[in-house]
């Protein structure tokens, strides 16, 4: 009887961690552990422009938003043309984290679809996006003024989230 | 008042699924006539109850009654009629619906199909598809209902995410559905084959038409979900690795396995507890994919709004349906025989590799998914897994199987011998390797991944070809399940080839183009003659007008669309396609570049994909071969055995 129980037994292990993940995690809401502290630094090639750097350290003393996105990632398609459009209103400096990606997949797809950021670090083997805890692509940061995370979107940025959450943030940040 | 004799249908449906859950086993028990039969009539009455209230759902959609919720979230005033139908199921509650109406209509079948069958199995059957389908309108009921009111009323809807207006929508929901729930019907088969202990080959018997029909529809359903994504995406992928399509590959896997394993279970008596087990496992892992896709614990492009009371009851609902079923069969299968001997060399062990290797992918795909999960509950960090990780794994699990579909149909029953074997294939294997070889060449350059692939694609058209040769002049024809055994096995050939070369030799061209431009892909040249703003029924689009030509000769014009919706503000690409047997050329509109200087110019994509229609025409050959194996006639004469029919 005993081998006849295995699958019952790798069930209920499933059914386990699946209960866990679902009371305990929540890959949308959980505020990220790294709110409230600094940015994790980095050094990476541009995208566009490898010879070129980009580091959040060049960043200090004003408010921007870091967006992680991929061009294998279907959701960033979503988000897309609303980052588009509010980076022509240049109310905050927007940088992308083009993670995990071919570079020149990286860059038809900016092609494609419109480049929104300044620039975007090429963080191709994704250890940065480890730094930053980055469990699915899109994810947006706002960093203040002082180089720490202040907000993190987790999933597609919406027209409402940037309405609601995020720029009424950025102004206060940018207040301080 | 519509929704709420909607609702009202639902809550006695509830009740008939009760009746039919509960009522039918006690007759069993009993040894009662009458009680067992009123398993069948709980059925047909629930099927009804489930259809009003789909019905009802239906004209709320229809009828824009925007007091009801789930119509003012997912509909709008302006979308067109087909799409309002459609929209029944294009958010949560909806689907479920859907859900709960395709088990109904599933169980009304087996009622109405089943008079063959002993009185008691057919019972026990009807008692577990009742009690499936208690949980799921318990759900629907309790914590989903698409009937809860909205007052005030909206004064319009907010739409349906644009992504869905689409005909797939129509169409490729059904259909992944019917396969999906379709596997509860083998599942209850293996159950009521577990209660009353007789597995024998009987059951399987019984149980392989309507698994074959679930299949038939899942794969269906699959490949419409990768063909609606290769042309709403606008960016000419097919498949995605995404936590929601790996949900539906999963059971795809292993009812593939289900299917093959049922073959030798009927035939030779072997098998049958893993048989059994990987009954359980199809559906366990349709109700997963539906648990994952529902509870949001995962995130992807199906990003489904999450209520935390929903996913808790799934994982309920999950762990009693299928904790019972492990359970049951741990306490059962000890007692059943192995059944029919076999060789080292055979097609049972042959067809046990095929089962292991479909279970082995379908556990590393499932692996894949929840693995992010896993780490994250364990506290070790959050990680992503993307497409490179599935094809890392998928494909050298593939090769193999790929390479048994040659070899399977040839061998065998009980003992293969292997210079047989090597006399009646070789040349077969001879032309594959010549193909997977040569091909390559005709196509330009030559890489060792395309050449495997060819090669294995060859070997199962040419073993096909050789197998059905024999069996013609050995005994004169062959029935129904042969041809459709061969034909879905040239189906994946066909698929094969078409990925193979569509991943190959496919280009593709990312162009700043102004009116007048050309630009040439694949031996093809494209001119954009302009770009024209034009209404929708919902939307406003730039519509842009492309001239595909071959060698000077104008071939067609094309025109690819940029989207914007109304309701929801979000813009949408529609690619356009000029289908081809051997190529797709593909168009598609980026954003607007010429603004600044009033050239007009836009960023257009061109893709050319060679062969990449073969990928679905595979997927439909797959689903055409279920349809014939369904539809050999052993299955409809009633009790009488079968004599070694190779399928």
């Amino acid at each position: 009887m005993k081998r006849f129980l295995i699958p019952l037994a790798i069930f209920l292990l499933l059914v386990a961690i699946l209960g866990y993940a679902l009371l305990n995690l929540d890959p949308r809401e959980v505020p990220s552990p790294l709110i409230g502290k600094p940015a994790p630094a980095f050094d990476l090639p541009q995208l566009a422009q490898p010879e070129q750097k980009f580091s959040p350290a060049s960043m200090r003393g004003r408010v921007w938003l870091l967006n992680v996105w991929a061009s294998w990632c279907v959701s960033c398609r979503e988000e897309h043309p609303v980052l588009v459009q509010f980076s022509r209103t240049g109310t905050v400096p927007l940088y992308g984290l083009n993670y995990k990606d071919a570079r020149a997949d990286g860059l038809r797809w900016l092609a494609q679809f419109g480049d929104p950021y300044i620039a975007s670090a090429f963080d191709n083997d994704g250890r940065v996006g480890i730094d930053y805890g980055v469990y699915g692509v899109p994810e947006t940061y706002v960093i203040d003024k002082a180089g720490v995370i202040r907000y993190k979107q987790i999933g597609p940025v919406t027209p409402e989230a940037l309405e609601k959450k995020i720029l009424p943030l950025v102004k206060e940040l940018e207040k301080s | 008042m519509i929704p709420e004799i909607g609702l009202f249908a639902l809550c006695l449906a509830l009740f008939f699924a009760a009746v039919q859950g509960v009522v039918p086993l006690v007759g069993v028990g009993r040894n009662s006539a009458s009680l067992m039969s009123l398993g069948r009539s709980a059925a047909q009455g629930q099927w009804l109850l489930i259809a009003i209230a789909f019905g009802c759902l239906t004209y709320a959609f229809v009828a824009n009654d925007f007091s009801v919720a789930y119509v003012a979230e997912h509909s709008n005033s302006a979308l067109p009629l087909a799409y309002r139908v459609a929209a029944v199921w294009g958010g949560h509650e909806g689907s479920l619906l859907l859900w709960a109406l395709m088990l109904a209509s599933w169980t009304l079948a087996v009622s109405l199909l089943s008079r063959a069958l002993p009185e008691a199995m057919v019972a026990r059957v009807m008692a577990v598809l009742g009690l499936v389908s208690f949980g799921f309108l318990l759900f629907i009921v309790t914590t989903s209902s698409p009937f809860e009111r909205l007052l005030p009323a909206a004064a319009d809807g907010r739409d349906l995410n644009p992504l869905l207006q689409d005909p797939g929508l129509v169409i490729h929901p059904p259909m992944l559905y019917m396969g999906y729930v379709g596997f509860s019907v083998a599942f209850a088969f293996a159950i009521a084959a577990l209660l009353s202990g007789q597995l024998d080959a009987a059951w399987a018997r019984w149980s392989r038409p309507w698994t074959t029909t679930a299949w038939v529809f899942l794969t269906l359903g699959v490949g419409l979900g990768s063909g609606w994504a290769y042309y709403t995406l606008g960016w000419g992928g097919w498949w995605f690795w995404d936590p929601v399509e790996n949900a539906s590959f999963m059971p795809w896997l292993v009812g593939t396995a289900l299917v093959h394993s049922l073959a030798v279970t009927e035939k030779r008596g072997a098998f049958k507890n893993w048989t059994v087990l990987l009954a359980i496992g199809a559906f366990s892992l349709s109700l997963l994919g539906t648990f994952l896709v529902r509870s949001g614990v995962l995130t992807s492009v199906h990003a489904f709004a999450s209520d935390p009371r929903r996913g808790i009851f799934i994982l309920l609902f999950l762990a009693v349906v299928i904790g019972a079923s492990l359970f049951l069969f741990a306490w059962r299968a000890p007692k059943v025989g192995l059944g029919g001997r076999f060789a080292l060399i055979s097609r049972e062990t042959l067809l046990l590799v095929n089962n292991v290797l479909l279970v082995v992918a379908a556990g590393s795909v499932l692996l894949g998914t929840l693995y992010p999960l896993f780490i994250d509950a364990l506290g070790l960090g959050k990680l992503s897994v993307g497409p490179p990780y599935f094809q890392t794994v998928f494909v050298p699990l593939m090769v193999p199987l790929l390479f048994l579909i040659g070899l399977g149909p040839s061998a065998r029953w009980k003992e293969a011998s292997v210079s047989d074997l090597k006399v009646r294939l070789g040349w077969a294997f001879g032309l594959a390797l010549i193909a997977g070889v040569g091909l390559p060449f005709l196509f330009g350059n030559w890489s060792p991944m395309v050449a495997l692939s060819l090669l294995l694609a060859t070997w199962i058209l040419a073993a096909t070809v050789v197998d059905i040769r024999h069996r013609l002049k050995s005994a004169g024809r062959a029935p129904a399940s042969f041809w459709g055994m061969h034909l879905a096995h040239v189906g994946i050939a066909v698929f094969v080839i078409g990925v193979t070369l569509v991943k190959g030799y496919e280009s593709e061209k990312d162009v700043r183009m102004a009116p007048g431009d050309t630009v040439h892909v694949g031996g093809y040249s494209v001119r954009l003659i302009g770009v024209k703003e034009a209404m929708g029924p919902n939307y406003r689009a730039m519509v842009g007008e492309v001239e595909l030509s071959e060698g000077g000769r104008v071939l067609r014009s094309l025109h690819p669309e940029k989207r914007n919706y109304f309701s929801s503000q979000m813009p949408m690409t529609e690619a356009a396609i000029d289908t081809g047997i051997f190529r797709d050329v593909y168009v598609s509109l980026g954003e607007p570049v010429g603004e600044a200087d009033g050239s007009g110019a836009w960023s257009v994509r061109v893709h050319h994909k060679p062969f990449v229609d073969w990928i679905w025409a595979g997927c439909f050959l797959m689903a055409l071969g279920g349809v014939l194996a369904v539809a050999d006639r052993r299955y409809r004469l009633k009790g009488k055995s079968n004599n070694g029919n190779p399928s």
